[in-house]
């Protein structure tokens, strides 16, 4: 039913429950709010967005006032105004004033606001007592002194991950926000996803920053330091210098990486292509166990590319570690290799290289730092930059990103398919997987348009769709008129129903990919801010373009691949590739 | 057994339990026993009489005679003199007969009034036996609504009667009630909201511990009307005898059928449990107390929805003050119309209050809403106990703060509206010349800074700015303008904060500002400079370190 109101003078209609926020967008009026995020939260508790409807005693938050029937509402009214500016106003009283050397200078929604709603002075008091920056975790920092309160990290934390890590603690003027029953995160369970350091409005919570370390490996002449690019930078990077979110920007962001002075400019696609057929065969293997042997193999398998998933199932479902695929990350093979392959036949020494990744992602700086991460013999992935902090050296090296040409990655680690790009989104990691498979046991192509498994493609928490192979090639003969039903879940309270579904012995399936983050890396917690599910939706796109006009789009193509794997690694699971290429995780202290 | 010729009521509160009234009640018991006199004169528990600063308190009736400041070291001699020789001891008698338990005539200006509504029991009756209750008309009007009234009838009854909620805020109960009953859905809730949490008010205490059977049947009622299976009384936690007694009544309610499933035959089923709080004041705010009773952090809810369309566990729930309830028997049993004559027309009935401060009698009373500040003060709390008045605070920490020029309006919601002035929970605070306007305005502060609750950013910080704002003004060292910038602050908390706490220190800071201006100025020093914010800042994290 249509809701006919008011807003501003201008008549406006709506559907029911509609909020005066959206009313008002739909009639070309911006309400300033601070914490509501859509579909995230809307505690309607910071009492920014507040505006004059006729009648009410008090001014109502436009992020959770429905509309009504014949309603008044005024947006910049003298009342509205003056209360928006008391409200800002005793923000900024209690938030300090150091914002020049603010890691948000700039990007800080406290400050825009302050700024838009033209306050020019602040006549209360400052009265919080100093509380330590808790710098305790390898992903974010938490600086609890500039925290509003306005809970989304703790939003993101409970509903969208079901981690329930961060949580507010006290009362009143003495509230913070906790980690778990403690002051720092690393006395909670936190899987180091970084969503909370993603939606902070201000400099409260952001990542740990490896910049200084990587300039010193670069400014270090001893030193041959290479760079890796997760697939989902490409589509997100562009965003630190203005591009809309969904720009596409490979090439410049190569180019940048090549002018910040990187000896090789790799590419992470490379793995994820090689972690495709690694892990597509260890699910064959699975199944033939399964189904041939009869013997006891642990189905579904589960993906294992997201270190802040690993750590979710460390902590929750440790019964489940045997279903995750014995893979490491793309970041972590990369790591591995660098420093025995591209060292060998480089003639480099590896205690001489340095292997920097531009990552989506903060668990990755948690996942790098792991004890199992050593299997060259160093530590196989040496610092972890986040897309921000990558935007941030581009911004302090003084390169004009907009000027730069198009480049290539360099030779052999920098060569991918389409299939590895994908990797960046939910249903990625499946669709290059099924593209592989497929293959590998009909000798046909995936019969599915442009390759896309539509099915699992989207924002929806949990999607699975179901595939049968027929006329098997003689040695996956065993799999004739087999139907294997895969599953697909992004965010961890998405993971969390398909681990349930699982233990309960539930859902049937043979194979799940799991990404950590809303839209899988696209959306990771070191990604440039805000995403919201329009962002998802045009960085997924941006991606889905780059491996359409691809001219390889099947890991099993890329012939770099083919490459190592006769001139190092000898045969998918084979005993380098174990020994490089897979781990096993452990339980963590129970949840 | 022969008639006995005399009752003792011993009171026994939460107040007196802890001052040994149990061991005077025992001792009583034992000393007239030993007498010989035990088949003559019964000694019983009842609820407070009323005055609060008089120690343990017996009733003799039919004599008609309060002691106070009883202990077991005085009962062998009180004993002795007055049910062995007749005659009272006069050392003990507490001064001030209203407080007597007489429902005809409980208004001492002799002013024609129907009596007690809400504490015609308290005092009267052992608030431990049904049979009591009932024996003075209990559970009269629960059966009378399910014998011969519709719940329309029901709501129509109460929205008749023109009772207001007497929680604070003024909101006509049947309206109210109106709003849950036309919802539809399996199961609808009843909540008495019996979180007393304004500093100075224990009203509800009192009816709780004195006739906690009112309570019930006002709660069964509101049940029949609103079409509602299940009531909750939600009692903070340090009220532990309100606990202990509405458990208790509940019990025997349902032993006697007058809960549970079929109530008196009638088809309607409605039974009652008891949720304890953990004692923050935000938990009286309705929504705030239906996520406490929820398992959840006591914070106030997004309204709309409001409870009565999706409340407790997301259905149909209304939530009454333990005042209010108790209310709802003498209504029904009555009539509206009977109601409606008591007090003032705007705000029919009665209304119990905590009287406190520098006056010569503390305690409960219960008056029309038809008396004014000064009745209170000269007719209810004996006056003055030094010094001479300067100012009341009406309703709690949360309420205004009235001088001499108030004194002689009505003590009702339009009354004191149409003086900008609002009734408040139910506390009257006397305060004498001694007390200094911005000590007693920081103190406020104190309480809502410590009471906020943190979710909200304008009380969460606002509250942190009035106390710093107050402690200036207490020391003297205010700079110019403080006072504006407090107004301003608080009539802007008032329009933006979340919910009823963060609205509220506007009541006492603007009625401080309005009848004490003068007073307050003088907080301020004309020569101080307010620094930069950032200065402000820098000077705390000094102390810190």
């Amino acid at each position: 039913m249509a809701i006919k109101l008011k807003i501003d003078r201008q008549d406006v209609s709506v559907p029911e429950g509609t909020t005066v926020l959206d009313a008002a967008a739909e009639a070309g009026v911006h309400i300033p709010t601070l914490c509501h995020v859509p579909k995230v939260t809307s505690p309607g508790s910071c009492r920014v967005c507040l505006v004059e409807v006729e009648g009410a005693r008090t001014l109502q938050p436009a992020c959770v006032t429905p509309v009504m029937e014949g309603m008044v509402v005024r947006t910049h009214s003298k009342r509205a105004r003056q209360g928006r500016q008391m409200s800002v106003e005793l923000l900024l009283a209690n938030h300090p004033w150091d914002c020049n050397a603010c890691v948000r200078n700039g990007q800080c929604e406290l400050q825009t606001l302050a700024q838009t709603l033209g306050i020019t002075d602040v006549r209360f008091p400052y009265s919080r007592e100093e509380i330590p920056v808790d710098t305790s975790t390898p992903a974010v920092v938490r600086d609890m002194n500039k925290c509003i309160l306005c809970r989304r990290c703790v939003a993101v934390c409970q509903d969208v991950q079901d981690v329930g890590s961060l949580a507010p603690r006290a009362r009143g003027f003495d509230t913070v926000i906790g980690a778990g029953a403690g002051e720092n995160l690393c006395d909670a369970v936190c899987v180091q996803c970084g969503q909370c350091a993603a939606i902070c409005p201000v400099g409260a919570i952001y990542e740990q920053d490896a910049i200084e370390d990587v300039w010193r490996a670069l400014d270090d002449p001893e030193k041959h330091v290479v760079v890796q690019t997760a697939p989902a930078i490409r589509a997100a990077l562009g965003e630190c210098f203005g591009l809309e979110p969904g720009t596409s920007v490979t090439g410049k962001m190569v180019a940048a990486l090549r002018r910040l002075g990187f000896a090789k400019v790799f590419d992470t696609n490379f793995t994820a292509d090689l972690t495709i057929i690694e892990e597509g065969h260890e699910l064959l293997t699975r199944l033939k166990t399964a189904l041939v042997d009869k013997g006891e193999v642990s189905l579904p398998m589960f993906t294992s590319c997201s270190p802040g998933w690993i750590n979710f199932m460390e902590h929750f479902y440790p019964g489940l570690l045997p279903n995750l695929s014995s893979c490491k990350s793309p970041q972590q093979m990369f790591g591995a290799l660098a420093k025995t392959y591209y060292a060998e036949k480089e003639g480099i020494d590896p205690k001489d290289i340095v292997v920097v990744s531009v990552m989506p992602c903060t668990a990755k700086k948690f996942e790098a730092d792991r004890d199992e991460m050593m299997d060259s013999g160093f530590k196989d992935v040496d610092y972890v930059l986040t897309t921000r902090e990558l935007g941030r050296m581009i911004q302090e090296a003084g390169i004009d990103f907009m000027k730069l040409p198009d480049e290539e990655q360099d030779s052999p680690m920098g060569m991918s398919t389409g299939a590895a790009d994908i990797f960046a989104n939910t249903g990625g990691v499946m669709e290059a997987a099924l593209r592989t498979v497929y293959e590998v046991v009909t000798g046909r192509e995936l019969p599915m348009e442009k390759l896309h498994v539509t099915p699992i493609q989207g924002l929806s928490g949990l999607k699975e769709v179901a595939l049968t192979f027929e006329k098997c090639q003689p040695d996956w003969s065993f799999l004739e008129g087999v139907t294997a039903k895969v599953a697909v879940a992004h965010g961890l309270s998405n993971a969390r129903k398909v681990c349930d579904m699982v233990a309960d012995g539930e859902g049937g399936y043979h194979f799940v990919e799991v990404m950590c983050c809303p839209g899988g890396c696209i959306g990771g917690g070191g990604q440039p801010r805000m995403t919201t599910d329009e962002v998802r939706q045009a960085r997924i796109k941006a991606i889905y373009t780059e491996d359409e006009g691809r001219p390889m789009r099947k890991s099993h193509d890329n012939p770099a691949i083919d490459q190592i794997y006769k001139e190092f690694l000898g045969e998918p699971l084979g005993h380098k590739s174990h020994e490089l290429l897979h781990t096993h995780y452990q339980a963590k202290a129970p949840a | 057994m022969a008639k006995p010729r005399a009752y003792v009521m011993v009171s026994v509160d939460a107040d007196t339990v802890v001052i040994g009234a149990r061991e005077v009640k025992t001792r009583l018991a034992a000393e007239i026993g030993g007498c010989g006199l035990g088949g003559e004169v019964r000694v019983l528990e009842t609820g407070s009489f009323g005055p609060s600063d008089a120690g343990v308190v017996a009733a003799v009736l039919p004599d008609g005679v309060v002691y106070g400041n009883l202990t077991p070291e005085r009962i062998p001699q009180l004993v002795e003199e007055h049910f062995v020789k007749g005659r009272p001891v006069k050392d003990w008698l507490l001064p001030g007969e209203h407080f007597l338990p007489d429902p005809e005539n409980s208004d001492p200006r002799g002013q024609q009034y129907f009596g007690r509504i809400v504490l015609d029991n308290c005092g009267r009756i052992d608030p431990e036996s049904i049979e009591e209750y009932i024996a003075n008309d209990g559970y009269f009007a629960l059966g009378k609504a399910l014998a011969e009234m519709t719940p329309e009838a029901l709501v129509e009854e109460v929205k008749a009667s023109g009772l207001r909620g007497r929680g604070g805020a003024g909101f006509p109960t049947g309206l109210k009630w109106s709003f849950c009953a036309s919802e539809q859905a399996d199961i609808k809730y009843v909540i008495c909201n019996a979180d007393e949490g304004e500093p100075g008010t224990f009203k509800d205490r009192l009816i709780m511990e004195g006739d906690p059977h009112k309570v019930i049947e006002g709660m069964a009622l509101c049940g029949y009307a609103l079409g509602a299976s299940q009531g909750y009384v939600y009692i903070r936690g340090e009220y532990k005898l309100s606990i202990e007694r509405i458990r208790h009544a509940i019990e025997a309610a349902r032993e006697n059928g007058l809960l549970g499933k079929d109530i008196m035959g009638s088809g309607f089923d409605f039974d009652i449990a008891v949720k304890i709080g953990a004692g923050a004041y935000v938990c009286g705010e309705e929504t705030a107390l239906i996520e406490s009773m929820e398992g959840k952090r006591g914070l106030p809810r997004v309204k709309p929805p409001f409870p009565a369309k999706a409340g407790f566990r997301g259905k149909p729930t209304n939530v009454n003050n333990v005042e209010t309830l108790a209310n709802i028997p003498f209504i029904i049993r009555n009539g509206a119309a009977q109601f409606h004559r008591i007090g003032d027309p705007g705000t029919p009935g009665t209304k119990v209050y905590t009287v406190l401060g520098h006056i010569n009698r503390a305690g409960l009373i219960e008056v029309p809403t038809s008396v004014t500040l000064r009745d209170v003060l000269e007719d209810y709390a004996g006056g003055m106990r030094a010094g001479t008045f300067k100012m009341a605070q009406l309703g709690g920490t949360a309420g205004d703060l009235l001088d001499a020029s108030m004194l002689d309006v009505p003590l009702n919601y339009d009354s004191l509206a149409k003086n900008g002035h609002s009734l408040g929970s139910g506390a009257i605070l006397f305060m004498n010349e001694t007390v200094k306007v911005c000590d007693f305005l920081h103190a406020c502060m104190k309480f809502f800074a410590h009471e906020s609750c943190g979710n909200c950013n304008p009380c969460r910080n606002g509250m942190e700015a009035l106390l710093e704002l107050t402690e200036r003004l207490k020391q003297g060292a205010g700079y110019p303008g403080d006072i504006a910038l407090m107004e301003e602050l608080v009539m802007g908390m008032q329009s933006i904060a979340f919910c009823p706490l963060g609205q509220s220190p506007a009541a006492p800071v603007l009625s401080a500002v309005r009848y004490f201006r003068d007073e307050m100025l003088t907080g301020i020093d004309a020569d101080a400079v307010r620094p930069r914010p950032e200065h402000t800042m820098r000077h705390l994290m000094k102390l810190a370190s």
